[in-house]
């Protein structure tokens, strides 16, 4: 089942085309890597997809009210903002009120979302902490679980592992792995080549507005697409263990 | 829900002490029953025409000031937002300072809260045009922050023009807030557009909780911004509009009461809103109490009460914010 579907999809800012021409479709089960080098037009893609940017084209997202959008996907944006000195679980729980009638009290349900999430992120143990107390990369994981708390069939980040520790880097793409094998889809931006080699079913390479790869991790991350996406070498290998993708230098 | 109940409590304990204060001689007993028993005589009329008004006035200005300032912070995530930062009350100001010089207050007795309604009706209006109805917060605080700045030049040309010390001084006195002298009348203008207010107000709990992920994840969760920030904008301007409207400028309460009562609603933005228009409440019937018992003979303003004990309570504040290191 289809749960994006971009077409003839653009986004323009002041009278500058940003991001052109984007055909694609996510399918539930997939767990999809967005790359390219800063300012290629990752974050304009996902926040246009989800109707946050004004857009030309078509976005199946873009075109839901409101109401079922929070259904459909959760959003992580790269601004990892916390406002208010709320405690970890109230901040995850902010994750099921599109669930949620107006009378907004929590029901079993939404008690149980929150704590597989808590439990997903590494959280546990941090439930009653304040979030704006705890350090960088432990609001990071708490504002994943926010996303992940939230349910949806399709999730989308915005850098979600960025200032995370090797440790959690890992543990993350393997949770968003894992959510994809129980057929949800999750959509991330990354830098981590590597990371992204080894943990996505499928690789969307943005550059300067456009798509200029879409497939297997294998089929993109060739030694020329990293060298004329990234102006880096890269040593590029399938091993027994799946690819390893190593960037080694600059191309002068 | 203990500071639910704690609250209401100490509204309720308050404003039976308002309304057995006064400089008329009645014992606490007698006034009570004369309020609710009526008849003939100056017992009745004092309590039921200027007892009554005036702690209803405290109960519907203070909980709207509260109200307003939980909900202005909330949506600008920011501690030291005021319902006076969206112009209105400034705007109000005005209107209201203009009915004085032009004689429009002194003319009928409506004069003065109907043009501070104009007033505020349109620094909206303008805020609203400035703003323009997509955009960030940061243009409703630019676009805020210049019609006040304007309403407040246009005061001072006023006052600067006055023809005469004793109209100056009307003007002056009637800008640092009162609640003394107001009838049942002041309480039918307020009431309705305060209701109005408020209600628009308690549907924004949800919408204030989620921007505390920020705009963008906000509006991912289904909150829809611009509707937000129209609803916020409304419902603050009839709220303060009203309130300074019939009171005149009472700071500090809705600056002072969201901040204090902050960390009993475990900081959501949501929760703080019931929690701090039942607080500001409590904080301005104390306040008009006070300025009645301090200095019974002169007439001191609540709005200079409020300043006095919001500020330092402010600067407290600040240094406990500064001790726990945010």
């Amino acid at each position: 089942m289809s749960l994006l579907t971009l077409r003839e999809f653009g986004v323009a800012r002041h009278q500058c085309d940003v991001l052109r021409n984007v055909e694609l479709t996510i399918d539930s089960g997939e767990m999809v890597g967005i790359i390219g080098p800063n300012g290629a037009g990752k974050t304009t893609l996902m926040r246009g997809a989800l109707g946050l940017l004004a857009h030309r084209g078509e976005s199946s997202l873009a075109a839901m009210t409101p109401r079922e959008r929070g259904r459909a996907v959760a959003w992580m944006p790269q601004a990892r903002e916390i406002a208010w000195p709320v405690d970890v679980e109230t901040l995850v729980m902010l994750g099921r009120s599109p669930h949620m009638g107006l009378g907004r009290r929590p029901t079993k349900t939404d008690h149980d979302a929150v704590a597989r999430a808590l439990d997903r992120m590494d959280l546990t143990g941090l439930r009653s902490r304040t979030a704006t107390q705890l350090s960088g990369g432990e609001q990071a994981r708490v504002l994943i679980a926010r996303a992940l708390a939230q349910d949806t069939p399709l999730l989308m980040a915005d850098e979600p592992i960025a200032g995370l520790d090797p440790a959690h880097q890992i543990a993350t793409m393997q949770e968003f792995a894992s959510l994809a094998s129980e057929g949800r889809s999750v959509v991330v931006s990354l830098h981590d080549l590597g990371l992204a080699a080894r943990h996505c079913t499928r690789l969307i390479v943005v550059d300067k507005g456009r798509v200029v790869a879409d497939g297997t991790p294998v089929d993109v991350l060739t030694q020329e697409l990293i060298r004329d996406t990234f102006g880096i070498s890269a040593f590029v290998q399938t091993t027994p263990e799946g690819l390893v993708v190593q960037p080694m230098g600059v191309v002068p | 829900m203990r500071l639910a109940v704690t609250l209401i409590a100490l509204v309720a304990v308050l404003f039976v002490a308002a309304l057995v204060t006064g400089p008329a001689d009645i014992g606490p007993f007698e006034s009570l029953l004369a309020l609710i028993a009526g008849g003939e005589g100056p017992m009745p009329l004092v309590m039921r025409e200027i007892r009554l008004p005036r702690a209803l006035l405290a109960v519907l200005i203070g909980g709207s000031l509260g109200l307003a300032g939980a909900a202005m912070q909330g949506y600008l995530r920011n501690p030291l937002a005021d319902p006076g930062l969206i112009g209105v009350s400034g705007s109000a100001a005005f209107g209201a300072v203009l009915a004085i010089q032009t004689g429009l207050a002194a003319a009928f007795a409506l004069g003065l809260p109907l043009a501070a309604l104009g007033g505020a009706l349109f620094g909206v209006f303008a805020v609203l045009v400035l703003a323009g109805p997509r955009g960030s917060s940061l243009t409703l605080i630019l676009a805020g922050i210049a019609i006040s700045a304007l309403a407040g030049a246009f005061t001072s040309l006023v006052l600067n023009l006055a023809p005469n010390p004793f109209a100056a001084n009307e003007i002056v006195f009637w800008m640092m807030g009162s609640l003394a002298d107001r009838s049942m009348t002041h309480v039918w203008i307020a009431l309705p557009l305060i209701l109005a207010g408020a209600l628009m107000l308690a549907t924004l709990s949800r919408g204030l909780d989620a921007l505390t992920l920020g705009e963008d994840a906000a509006e991912a969760m289904g909150i829809s911004l611009r509707r937000l920030r129209l609803t916020l904008i409304f419902g603050t301007a009839a709220v303060v509009g009203a309130s300074t409207a019939v009171a005149g400028a009472i700071g500090f309460v809705g600056l002072v009461v969201p901040h204090l009562l902050r960390p009993f609603v475990g900081s959501r933005p949501g929760a703080l809103l019931w929690a701090s228009t039942l607080g500001g409440a409590a904080m301005l019937l104390a306040a008009d109490i006070a300025v009645r018992i301090i200095l019974p003979a002169r007439d001191l303003k609540l709005g200079v009460v409020t300043a006095l004990v919001g500020a330092p309570l402010f600067l407290h504040l600040i240094y406990r914010t500064r001790r726990d290191g945010l």
